[in-house]
């Protein structure tokens, strides 16, 4: 039934690991290398077969190759993630509660921000608030700086947002326990933390995906109600990948009402 | 530990020499698994395999040594009567899918690390990772300890790293704290072994290669690192070169 496993599966199983997440043409360079370290059968073409292959055998423990999208670029990254979807599985055995709740809390403000990015400054404050085990500013600081290393968040100028790692790792959970609040992105369908939202019906759409959905518009108008896109279209030239917006700060996370640009 | 259960299943023994652990096969206690195993349903041992696969997978990413109390706190729990059960198949999965092996570097206090059984690909010291420039000051280190004569003094490590324009005192901007880091993390992931030297004042310490060190790279390659870099043929080191090939 499924195909057997080679050395080279193995060993790009063990180099996605040790990197946490891996950008496409990194992970098609791997498979290259794999497949020729270990002289089994190499198509340029076939990368997605070749994890499938992987993905039937870690199906058994629950865990899985999966593919996502970079919200800041839009370029594909592969990550290996852990399927069980009631805790924080993969970071429990990793933290202590304290900084789990410490990153729940980022969380929550990340996801709930207008921009999907919450300020050091909102997060460091909340360290003494903890309820498990109060931390000290300085050392809040270092567990935000232990998160970015091990791609749980990404930091940009004193600004966090979810690691592109975290959001296919834990896209399920998010779905499920900010289910309010939470958004999917119109048009690839995915999680949406970054996003642009409309102003008439309140869909939301990832940055990459709203640039490449309009470039071909003549007038940018919103896929689901036709009403005029009121939002800047990001540079249809480079983008600033994962860089705060400096629109839509106003609002504070609380408020859940949609985002607007 | 002290409550642990007098199950005679094997792994669970007080015993320190550790040669009872992972063993079930062979042991007489292998129907009393099969028995405990037949209470619990496939599912539930299932679920606890994977468990612990991914527990050793977390700790492995961190190169953080697992210990068995660990293990059996925090994935095992009150499924212990089938913990060696569990165990050899979590190890059973890991070198199927993964190609990584459950190692014991420590049989007295039952200490584990997981080490890829893949053949080291030509090139490929030490597994790749995104701590690649700290694997390099580790396998300068490791290579300075080899061609001393497997042990060195830490004055001695250090004044080499000096050289190297690496100072323990100072905030390096790819290593940070460059003291912690060798003499703390690189000993608590089990690359390095720090011993002191009895009798000294002020104290001296003995720099030598831990086990996972011996693991993930061989003498034959730190020899050859070292040729390299010096532009040498590895034979010029006679003895070296004796003992990397008499090492596999
Ligand atoms: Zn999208
Ligand atoms: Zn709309």
């Amino acid at each position: 039934m499924a195909a057997q496993m080679t050395d080279a599966h193995r060993r790009f199983l063990q180099v996605l690991m040790s990197h946490g997440i891996m950008e496409g043409s990194e992970a098609r360079k791997l498979h290259r290398r794999c497949c020729e370290i270990h002289k089994v059968y190499y198509a340029h073409d076939k990368l997605d077969d070749f994890i499938s292959t992987i993905n039937s055998h870690l199906q058994p423990l629950f865990m899985q190759i999966r593919k996502g999208m970079s919200e800041g670029d839009g370029r594909a990254h592969y990550a290996l993630v852990n399927l069980a979807e009631t805790e924080i599985t993969k970071m429990a055995s990793d933290y202590t509660e304290n900084e789990l709740e410490l990153f729940r809390k980022a969380m929550d403000l990340i996801i709930l921000s207008e921009n999907g990015f919450a300020s050091s400054t909102e997060i460091l404050n909340l360290a003494d608030q903890l309820k498990t085990k109060k931390m000290k500013k300085k050392e809040a600081e270092q567990v935000l700086k232990v998160f970015v290393e091990d791609k749980w968040l990404s930091e940009r100028n004193g600004e966090y947002t979810l690691h592109t790692r975290c959001i296919i790792e834990m896209e399920q959970y998010i779905l499920s326990n900010y289910q309010d609040v939470a958004r999917k992105c119109n048009i690839c369908h995915s999680l949406a933390i970054q996003s642009q939202v409309c102003e008439s019906c309140g869909i939301a759409m990832h940055l990459p995906c709203v640039r490449k959905y309009f470039r071909a518009q003549t007038e940018p108008r919103c896929p689901q109600c036709n009403d005029f896109w009121s939002c800047d279209i990001p540079g249809t030239s480079r983008m600033d990948s994962q860089s705060p917006s400096k629109t839509g700060r106003a609002e504070k996370s609380f408020i859940l009402s949609p985002r607007r640009c | 530990m002290s409550q642990r259960k007098r199950s005679k299943v094997s792994g669970f023994s007080q015993g320190d020499d550790g040669d009872e652990d992972f063993n079930v096969s062979q042991t007489p206690t292998h129907s009393q698994v099969q028995r405990n195993l037949e209470r619990r349903s496939q599912d539930q041992v299932n679920q606890k395999v994977s468990e612990l696969v991914q527990f050793l997978l977390v700790k492995d990413q961190k190169k953080i040594p697992i210990k068995r109390a660990d293990i059996l706190k925090k994935v095992i729990r009150e499924y212990r009567d089938v913990y060696s059960e569990i165990i050899n198949r979590a190890g059973r999965t890991l070198q199927e899918v993964f190609g990584l092996q459950l190692v014991e570097i420590d049989t007295r206090h039952h200490i584990y690390i997981l080490t890829s059984n893949l053949p080291r690909a030509e090139g490929e010291n030490l597994r790749r990772d995104n701590q690649t420039a700290k694997l390099g000051l580790l396998i300068i280190i490791l290579s300075f300890i080899f061609m001393r004569g497997n042990s060195a003094k830490d004055g001695a490590v250090w004044e080499f790293l000096r050289r190297l324009r690496v100072q323990p005192g100072e905030r390096h901007e790819v290593f940070g704290d460059v003291k912690k880091l060798v003499t703390e993390e690189f000993v608590r992931q089990k690359y390095l072994e720090i011993t002191p030297i009895p009798l000294t004042d002020p104290p001296e310490f003995k720099y030598q290669w831990g086990p996972r060190a011996a693991k993930e790279t061989s003498k034959k390659d730190v020899l050859r690192f070292v040729a390299k870099i010096q532009g040498k043929d590895p034979t010029f080191w006679t003895s070296q070169y004796t003992e990397a090939e008499a090492t596999p």
